[in-house]
């Protein structure tokens, strides 16, 4: 549990967290690896656990009729896949496939969201970390709707 | 007896030695050194190309400087004039001035990291800068091309891009907004990779190329990084005519984007940049 604690305390995404914090997200977490080509996520399914990416590529994939399996994002070391589990229902919107082998600390979603309704200051510390994620997405995706290297006559 | 001034206002006759298709739309002409104008370039600096007939674009060099008698354009057919010199084969004329503008600031490069941010056809302009940055590398501390680009197959210099991957001395990484399989490369952004780059915000110069709107985000992205404005250089798109700041069509802000630019640093055109009517 302590190497546990110690790769989330390292991880970006929790960066400079209080090492109690640290312990009560241990708690939820444990190892997990990918194959290639395994999904980590599947579209429609309960958002119970989400991932710490630790090394591999995991592609977010969509399937639309006619035009196949589109990769919308890729996520690599360092970084967080899955935040559907943030908010009801609580379901994947995407698939999410390993593109190599890939190493993840996997957080089991309720019991995370449970230690956060119980302490608040924990669910503000994750809250924080977790909207800087999600604006940055969101930036990011504004920026690949607009299809800057498209033409535009 | 002198040798006379050149007039910079009219097209030497210029013979397209080879074409070379680099993506659907994008073409790299090859012009001929005989008869092309007898200067060595900047990296970063552009010619005025004449397609006969159509009309005179601004267009970067994309090849060697160390190679002045292989004068190289990347054009990519989206108007009138820049369809016509795509459609150009081996041994047809246009017309060529230049070199014009200010060029990427490899001196002030020299003993810091630097990082090249291209999107789309914005590689081309820096390939030159790459071309030198690679020919003098022990200058430099750590090199990293971060290339985004719409999907895989309009991504630029294959094979230039592989070989560069296989360097030690140079990080490149591609990412494409969209993709479908097999890619198996980032999508995403090229935002996304600045982010991923860990730069060394204190010794990093960026230089940045591509649409402007993605300039802009990339600037602020290298700025969450900690890059001073300062450390930001990009390469800006107007409406250039005369090449010599004299027509003013390329005006942005205090800027004739012809003489002063195209490349120029970040704190100089900012607040121009956000100005929605410039």
């Amino acid at each position: 549990m302590e190497q546990l604690e110690q790769i989330i305390a390292a991880h970006p995404l929790f960066a400079g967290l209080r090492p109690e914090y640290a312990r009560l997200i241990g708690g939820c977490a444990h190892n997990v690896r990918f194959e290639p080509g395994q999904l980590l996520l599947r579209h429609g399914a309960s958002a119970d656990e989400f991932y710490l990416l630790r090394h591999g590529t995991v592609a977010l994939v969509l399937t639309a009729a006619g035009r196949g399996a589109l990769t919308v994002q890729t996520l690599g070391p360092g970084e967080l896949l899955g935040v559907s589990w943030l908010v009801a229902p609580y379901r994947w919107m995407y698939d999410a496939q390993a593109l190599e082998t890939v190493g993840a600390i996997a957080i089991d979603a309720a019991c995370l969201r449970a230690k956060s309704a119980a302490d608040h200051d924990l669910g503000f510390e994750l809250a924080q970390r977790f909207m800087g994620v999600l604006v940055r997405r969101l930036h990011a995706a504004r920026l690949q709707l607009l299809d800057v290297y498209g033409t535009h006559r | 007896m002198d040798t006379p001034l050149l007039d910079p206002l009219r097209p030497h006759i210029a013979r397209v030695r080879s074409t070379r298709r680099e993506a659907p739309d994008v073409w790299t002409l090859e012009l001929d050194a005989d008869q092309a104008p007898p200067c060595g370039f900047a990296p970063g600096q552009f010619n005025m190309l004449t397609a006969f007939g159509v009309g005179e674009v601004p267009i970067s060099f994309s090849g060697d400087p160390a190679e002045p008698g292989r004068v190289r354009h990347t054009v990519r057919a989206v108007g009138a004039v820049s369809s016509a010199l795509t459609r150009l084969d081996c041994g047809a004329v246009l017309g060529v001035r230049g070199p014009f503008g200010t060029g990427w600031p490899l001196p002030e490069a020299v003993g810091r990291d630097v990082v090249l941010i291209a999107g789309g056809l914005g590689i081309a302009p820096l390939r030159p800068a790459l071309y030198q940055l690679l020919a003098e590398r022990a200058r430099y501390g750590r090199l990293s091309l971060l290339y985004g680009t719409r999907g895989p197959r309009d991504i630029l210099f294959r094979r230039e891009l592989e070989a560069w991957r296989a360097r030690a001395d140079l990080t490149v990484e591609v990412t494409v907004d969209h993709a479908t399989h097999p890619w198996h490369g980032h999508v995403g952004v090229v935002t996304t990779l600045i982010e991923r780059a860990r730069l060394d915000s204190d010794r990093t110069l960026a230089l940045v190329c591509g649409p402007e709107v993605m300039m802009r985000f990339a600037a602020e992205a290298l700025g969450a990084a900690g890059l001073a404005a300062e450390a930001i250089f990009l390469s800006l798109e107007r409406n250039m005519h005369c090449g010599l700041g004299t027509c003013g069509h390329c005006q942005l802000g205090g800027l004739l984007v012809c003489r002063d630019g195209p490349v120029v640093r970040y704190d100089r055109v900012r607040d121009a940049l956000r100005i929605r009517e410039l």
